[in-house]
């Protein structure tokens, strides 16, 4: 594999970094301010998007930032998975930036610059996982993502928020401070180094108790990846404002979770190890568990939010039990999934933002008729939604489809039980939703007797610069069904690259 | 048994001394005491080192005719030095003794605990 | 006479000298005194990094004072290890001082300020003569002139508490440096030497003597009391706490590294790395002792109210690191535990001035005074930020490297059950920083009780009263004054840049470190 020198990996982590000092100075001018986010995330998706000719050409790109001591770097390295996940990230910033902007203008949030910088850290954060090539700068960006986005999820600095706040503190800090760090430091002594490497690093170094101590610790360190039991952070992160619930927790932080997980999986031990050791399998089981217990808790969440967030947690676990699964279409589809998840996710946070702009609630019992009101949003999230379940011609059947095939390929009957049981329970929470919105009498609901629903009929549609992001979101959803050429070349890439030369 | 007692005499004069001193510098709840004890405690080092320094039939060492063996004259000049910390050290002591009455009125150390736990559980913040 | 033989000693006489010039120049304007207190700090600064740079380079400096010959004359001996700490100490001393003049006007009654300097050079000169020693008897006179100092700089602030905090510290600082007196003396009493290099020839073939034994269990005992090793640590918490922010500021970042300094030297150089009895185990009571210490220091640190309190407290935590990575022995453990001497006091020095601004703006230093000074003080407060978080250990941060070098020691050394106890010492200083980071920037908007750790009535009807005086929302404070401001910016700093750039120090320390563990 060629390696390239270039500082490209830097400039995509610093220019938002920079984009923060301007948003701070030029706090005092909205429009201003909002100009340099949106500059900053389309210059960052351009110059993400400028190395991916170099990675489909086959090449990594390396920078070596600073070395801390013998031993420790802080450095870059680009490769198919990292640009896979930072073109996901970069690409729906530039969305949510201007989606941001119509909530918090409706809205007049308080602390508008403090919120735009926070995002902009964050984003450099995530990029900075992408583009990680070794645990240490990982465990660097992870770090920063958990604290900048706190100022985030505790926005509004009511005592629910501040609560909800700390939780999502508590267990992303304290577990990764526990248990990653602990598995960094293991990882180290064992191997020497901690560089990532598409054969891992571990095979061979230690015993297998040893290995699978590791590797366990690694996986509770990874409190992002919302596995069941660490996964009660995410719904109580949903005090966040909307925009923040849609990037962060649809993509940003809960995707980089799980990218860390890829990585570890593939790079850190990969696959013939976690093969051979049977460690995967006890990763699809655990990943198994999860999947089916978050859908089954997201059916009887009647908060929007909170059963987006449950489903979230069970998406995940999609991606990690792909990957476990170490067959290649198994890898393929949990990769994939990284994407297809953040896009239909996406949106639907989207719309669930953009109803609580227009009408102010965030039940899902509220919602009867409201499609007849905000025909677009709810269309944008019926599509997301079906997505969701996997039914073509949407971008979930395409990762859905893989699993399938992953599953198959390692002859794991037991999991295609479980991707069916749970595309099953998908439907359930879901569609309930789709029909109250356009099939079910709002009336129905003002018998219920939310007082505010006295003006029901001038619910409208959100500002257009919520609605518009939210249709192109859902458009991305379809157009990755019909053109995911890149990115599966990509997954393909990191297949191949893991699984040898075959 | 006699002869660990008499033959070594010296140190146990010295760990008496010393546990006496630490004693009362432990146990003792007016200040001053606790300083008297103090004094003890370092005193008994300092009649440690002395002894050590004799040497059977020796004499003062100073350089005359009938100097033949004379005793280490090392420890005695470490003393010095050592009292002279000793009494900085009381002095120091001392000082802090009599601004602690002026403030507290008094030189228990019950007594002042008792007044500062008040002060905090009122709420005063000094 | 070449000047540049004649300074491992110029840098203890210097302040020595200043000392007692300080008082005579205060008369004429007291403001005199700072200047030279600045000055001298700053001198001994640059001589001991002109010291460290010729050990570098040319290796070990002896120095024999007043030109007697060494085992017989005191010799002062600069190599690696005090080296290093030398400059560590002497830019901590340089930088309070710097800071000091603010701070001391607005603590220290006018006419002591002067006496204050004094004393502070005083100090200044004990702590630069421990460093410097090769002799032990010359040891525990610069303890205790160190010491005496210290009892009188804790007690020169007005709080009342501050002198029984004093006079504690004074009555257990007085039993140590006895106990240590008494090991001098039996060490005296079994080989004849007072010199350390001495020492060391004579010492091994004297290993099962009992005599030896007890000596070295005196000196660990005195020590340990000296740096603040838990369980003896009682008087560290009222003596930081009471005392005025800059004597809170020093005594954490320099008098405990001096006392684990002394430890090292004692435990490493006088004694060997082969040296450990079987009848009494040392370094196991001391890796036992430094992982309670860890531990403890910050669940206590947990329960604290008053910020300097809460730095005491994880002082004792700090220390505990110290410990443990010198008593794992082996090259990486002590390479951090090294590290540690320094990164410590860079960030216990940031912590403790970025309180001082507080207290110097506010008066009061409870943690609920630093409500919304995110926005009142937001440099101080940076600082402060920078000092947790190098605290609880984040990367790029000095806490991390360290840490880092512990944790890889312990598992070299097979003892993995120690970096459970590094890591979740680190989880609990979050807490108890996370607690004060958020306060400080995201003040409540309601006022709800039963906020982070202080659920109890008198806590929250402390906060309260507090809150009254000081009226958080309503009164502006501006930002420290620059003479506070910048020392502090230069710590917070440092505690980056080395962070950053840990492999200048890292060297420094694997040499110190391979030099204890092997030959001189």
């Amino acid at each position: 594999m060629e390696a390239v020198q270039s500082a490209m990996p830097l400039y995509a982590v610093a220019v938002s970094l920079i984009a923060v000092v301007l948003i701070g100075v030029s706090g005092g001018r909205p429009n201003l301010r909002e100009f340099w986010t949106i500059a900053a995330s389309v210059l960052k998706f351009s110059i993400v998007a400028s190395m991916l000719p170099a990675i489909l050409d086959g090449k990594v790109i390396e920078y070596t930032l600073f070395t801390l001591f013998p031993g420790l770097d802080i450095s870059f390295r680009v490769d198919a998975l990292g640009i896979f996940f930072a073109l996901t990230a970069s690409s729906l910033w530039i969305i949510t930036s201007f989606y941001s902007i119509g909530y918090v203008r409706a809205e007049k949030e308080h602390a508008q610059t403090r919120y735009f910088m926070c995002f902009a850290i964050a984003l450099s954060a995530t990029i900075g996982v992408a583009f990680s090539a070794n645990l240490l700068t990982m465990f660097v960006f992870y770090e920063a993502l958990t604290l900048c986005t706190f100022p985030l999820v505790g926005h509004k600095e009511t005592p629910e928020a501040m609560a909800g706040a700390r939780k999502y503190l508590t267990y992303l800090l304290g577990t990764s401070l526990a248990f990653l760090m602990f598995a960094v430091v293991l990882t180290y002594n064992v191997s020497g180094t901690l560089d990532f490497s598409p054969k891992g690093i571990l095979a061979g170094t230690a015993s297998n108790t040893v290995l699978a101590v590791i590797f366990v610790l690694f996986m509770a360190g990874t409190a992002k990846a919302a596995m069941m039991p660490l996964h009660s952070w995410l719904p109580a992160a949903m005090v966040a404002p909307t925009p923040v619930s849609a990037l962060l927790h649809a993509v940003a932080v809960v995707k980089t979770g799980v990218f860390v997980v890829v990585r570890i999986v593939l790079h850190v031990f990969g696959v013939k190890l976690l093969s051979d050791t049977g460690l995967g399998t006890a990763l699809v089981y655990y990943a198994s568990f999860t999947i089916i217990v978050a859908s089954t808790i997201a059916l009887r969440q009647d908060n929007l939010k909170a059963r987006l967030a449950y489903s979230t947690i069970s998406q995940l676990s999609y991606v990690v039990l792909g990957v476990a699964l170490l067959s290649p279409s198994g890898i393929t589809g949990g990769v994939m999934h990284i994407v297809l998840h953040a896009f239909g996710k996406i949106t639907l946070f989207f719309t669930a933002g953009a109803i609580y702009v227009a009408t102010h609630k965030t039940k899902v019992s509220e919602l009867n008729g409201i499609g007849k009101k905000m025909p677009f949003t709810m269309a944008a999230f019926t599509i997301a939604a079906v997505s969701m379940i996997g039914i073509p011609p949407f971008g979930g059947f395409i990762s859905k489809w893989y699993l399938f095939m992953g599953a198959a390929e390692a002859s794991q009957i037991p999991v295609i039980v479980v991707i069916a049981t749970s595309t099953i329970l998908n439907a359930c929470y879901f569609l309930p939703v789709v029909h109250a919105a356009f099939f079910k009498d709002a009336d129905e609901s003002t018998v219920k007797g939310s007082p505010s629903l006295s003006g029901a009929s001038s619910i409208k549609e959100a500002p257009v610069l919520m609605v518009a992001p939210l249709a192109l979101t859902a458009i991305g959803v379809l157009a990755l069904f019909f053109e995911p050429s890149v990115f599966l070349e990509l997954a393909r890439m990191v297949v191949s690259g893991v699984t040898g030369n075959n | 048994m006699i002869e660990l007692i008499a033959g070594k005499y010296n140190y146990w004069i010295y760990i008496t001394l010393m546990m006496i001193g630490f004693y009362a510098m432990i146990a003792r709840g007016n200040l001053i005491k606790k300083i008297i004890g103090m004094n003890i405690f370092q005193t008994a080092i300092f009649l440690f080192y002395i002894s050590v320094a004799k040497v059977k039939d020796g004499t003062a060492p100073i350089l005359w005719d009938k100097a033949v063996i004379y005793d280490n004259p090392l420890p005695h000049v470490l003393i010095l030095t050592a009292i002279v910390v000793s009494v900085s050290t009381t002095a120091v002591a001392l000082a802090l003794v009599i601004r602690i009455y002026k403030e507290y009125g008094t030189m228990e150390e019950d007594t002042i605990l008792r007044m500062t736990e008040n002060r905090e559980r009122t709420g005063g913040n000094g | 006479m070449n000047i540049a033989e004649h300074l491992p000693v110029l840098v203890i006489v210097i302040p020595l000298m200043s000392a007692v010039i300080i008082p005579l120049a205060g008369r004429a304007n007291s403001l005199y005194s700072w200047y030279i207190t600045v000055a001298v700090t700053f001198s001994c600064f640059l001589i001991s990094s002109s010291l460290l740079n010729t050990v570098m380079n040319t290796g070990r400096i002896s120095y024999w004072l007043g030109g007697w010959e060494p085992p017989w004359g005191i010799e002062y001996v600069i190599d690696y290890l005090n080296g290093f700490v030398l400059v560590v100490v002497s830019f901590i001393l340089f930088i309070v001082s710097l800071y000091a003049r603010k701070s001391i006007e607005m603590e220290i009654d006018e006419d002591k300020t002067t006496t204050f300097y004094s004393i502070y050079l005083l100090f200044a000169a004990g702590l630069m003569g421990i460093i410097n020693t090769g002799d032990i008897f010359n040891l525990y006179v610069f303890i205790e002139i160190a010491s005496l100092a210290g009892y009188a700089l804790i007690a020169a602030g007005r709080k009342r508490e501050a002198l029984m905090a004093s006079y504690n510290y004074l009555i257990l600082g007085t039993i140590a440096a006895t106990f240590i007196l008494l090991g001098i003396g039996y060490l005296y009493m079994a080989t004849g030497t007072l010199n350390m290099a001495d020492l060391r020839e004579k010492l091994p073939a004297l290993y099962d003597s009992k005599v030896v034994l007890t000596a070295f269990a005196f000196f660990t005992v005195g020590l340990s009391l000296k740096l603040a090793l838990f369980p003896l640590h009682i008087w560290l918490p009222n003596a930081y706490a009471y005392s005025p922010s800059v004597v809170g500021a020093v005594m954490a970042a320099t008098a405990t590294k001096v006392g684990a300094y002394a430890m090292l030297r004692i435990m490493f150089t006088v004694f060997r790395v082969d040296f450990d009895p079987e009848a009494v185990p040392v370094t196991k009571i001391l890796l036992v002792l430094s992982s309670i210490a860890i531990i403890a220091g910050s669940v206590l640190a947990i329960a604290q109210t008053t910020i300097k309190r809460m730095l005491a407290y994880s002082s004792v935590g700090q220390i505990g690191y110290i410990v443990l990575g010198a008593a794992l022995v082996n090259q990486t453990a002590m390479t951090g535990s090294i590290l540690h001497i320094l990164n410590h006091a860079l960030m216990k020095g940031t912590l403790f001035l970025a309180t001082g601004a507080v207290v110097y703006k506010t008066g009061i230093d409870d943690i609920s005074g630093l409500r919304g000074m995110g926005r009142k003080m937001p440099f101080s407060m940076a600082a402060f930020t920078i000092g947790g978080l190098s605290m609880i250990g984040v990367p790029l941060t000095v806490g991390f490297v360290s840490k880092w070098y512990i944790a890889v020691g312990a598992l070299n050394a097979g003892m993995w059950y120690f970096v459970p106890v590094i890591l979740l010492s680190s989880l609990l200083t979050t807490v108890y920083f996370w607690r004060i980071i958020e306060s400080i920037y995201f003040p409540r908007k309601t006022k709800d009780r039963g906020q982070g750790a202080g659920g109890r009535g008198q806590n929250t009807e402390r906060r309260t009263q507090s809150a009254d005086i000081n009226t958080p929302e309503s009164e502006i404070y501006g930002e420290a004054p620059l003479g506070m401001l910048i020392p502090t910016l230069i710590l917070a700093g440092l505690c980056i840049f080395f962070g950053v750039a840990a492999f200048l120090p890292v060297s420094v320390a694997e040499k110190t470190a391979a030099m204890l563990l092997g030959g001189m």
